[in-house]
C-alpha cells in the first residue's frame, strides 16, 4: 500500500432489527436506538444506528484492507456526524494518507445515502514486514 | 453548568470485565466479524492466540463499564439531554482473548469549551490479567449549548 491508493470498498446494510442485536452484544440500549416511537418523540426521524456499531464497521474495513488479522489495527480515530439508521446501505472507503516503516495511515469515512455519519477516521494499520 | 477544570485528571475506580467465548461470538455475530479467529477457538490457536479473539471495537465491551461512572459523575454535571458522542479513539496492544479479565481505569482527560458547545474528554485504559495493556481509549462527548 502507498501514498494514495484506495483500500477495497465495504458494504453493509444493517437490517430492521441490527440495533436490537448490537444493543444486546455491546450494553448499550440507549432507547433512541431501539425505539422508533421513543426516539421521534425527541425529535429523531426514527431509531438510529449506534454510532460505535459504525465505528466497528470502519475497524472492519480497515482490518479486511490489512489482510484480514485483528492484530494489524493499531490505533483508530473517529468522528460521529450525521445519524445512522437501519435498513439502509452503509459504504465504507479508505484512502492511504501516509506510509511509514510498515505502518500505513488509512483516512476513511463511512457514507449512507451520500450522508456521512462517520468523517475524519483514521486507521493507522501495521502490514506484514 | 460553568466547567470545573480542577476535575481534569480525575480517576474513577477500576472495572473488572470476564471475557466469555460466548460474549465474543454474539459481538462478532452482530457487527458482521465472519473470521474465524473470532468464533472458532482450533482456527484462533492455528494464527497464535490463546483462544478465540476479540475484534479490535469489542473494547467498547470491556471498558464502557468503566466510563458509565465518569459521564453519570454529580461533580461534572453533564445533561445528557444535550450531549452526544462527538469522537473516539482506541489504540490496541496486546490482542484480547476469550478467559482474559480486563481491568478499565477511566479518567477525565480534559474539559474545555468551544463554540458554544461544552466537551468532555475521557480516557479508558484497559489491562490484562498479566498486566499487559491491551487497549488505550479517548472518549469525547460534547454538550451542545451547555
Amino acid at each position: 500500500m502507498k501514498q494514495g491508493d484506495t483500500i477495497p470498498e465495504l458494504r453493509v446494510t444493517p437490517d430492521k432489527y441490527l440495533p436490537h442485536r448490537y444493543a444486546g452484544a455491546s450494553g448499550d440500549f440507549n432507547p433512541i436506538h431501539i425505539d422508533a416511537e421513543f426516539a421521534k418523540a425527541v425529535g429523531l426521524p426514527s431509531n438510529i444506528l449506534h454510532g460505535l456499531y459504525g465505528m466497528a464497521q470502519v475497524a472492519r474495513a480497515n482490518v479486511a484492507a490489512a489482510g484480514g488479522d485483528p492484530r494489524r489495527l493499531k490505533r483508530l480515530s473517529v468522528q460521529f456526524r450525521g445519524m445512522g439508521f437501519p435498513e439502509k446501505e452503509i459504504v465504507v472507503r479508505g484512502t492511504v494518507k501516509e506510509e511509514r516503516d510498515g505502518r500505513v495511515v488509512i483516512d476513511t469515512v463511512a457514507e449512507q445515502d451520500g450522508n456521512e455519519i462517520i468523517r475524519n477516521a483514521e486507521a493507522e494499520l501495521e502490514l506484514e514486514g | 453548568m460553568a466547567l470545573d477544570t480542577s476535575k481534569i485528571g480525575k480517576t474513577y475506580p477500576p472495572h473488572e470485565y470476564e471475557v466469555g467465548r460466548e460474549k465474543i461470538r454474539e459481538y462478532a455475530n452482530a457487527v458482521g466479524e465472519t473470521n474465524p479467529v473470532h468464533h472458532d477457538r482450533s482456527a484462533a490457536r492455528e494464527q497464535g492466540f490463546r483462544d478465540v479473539v476479540a475484534p479490535p471495537m469489542f473494547a467498547v465491551v470491556y471498558s464502557t463499564g468503566a466510563i458509565g461512572p465518569a459521564l453519570f459523575d454529580p461533580e461534572l454535571g453533564i445533561n445528557f439531554a444535550r450531549m452526544l458522542h462527538g469522537a473516539q479513539e482506541f489504540v490496541w496492544s496486546e490482542p484480547v482473548c476469550a478467559g482474559d479479565t480486563i481491568t478499565t481505569v477511566a479518567s477525565v482527560k480534559d474539559l474545555y469549551e468551544r463554540d458554544g458547545m461544552q466537551f468532555f474528554v475521557f480516557e479508558s485504559v484497559s489491562t490484562n490479567q498479566d498486566g499487559r495493556e491491551v487497549a488505550r481509549g479517548t472518549w469525547t462527548n460534547i454538550v451542545r449549548g451547555g
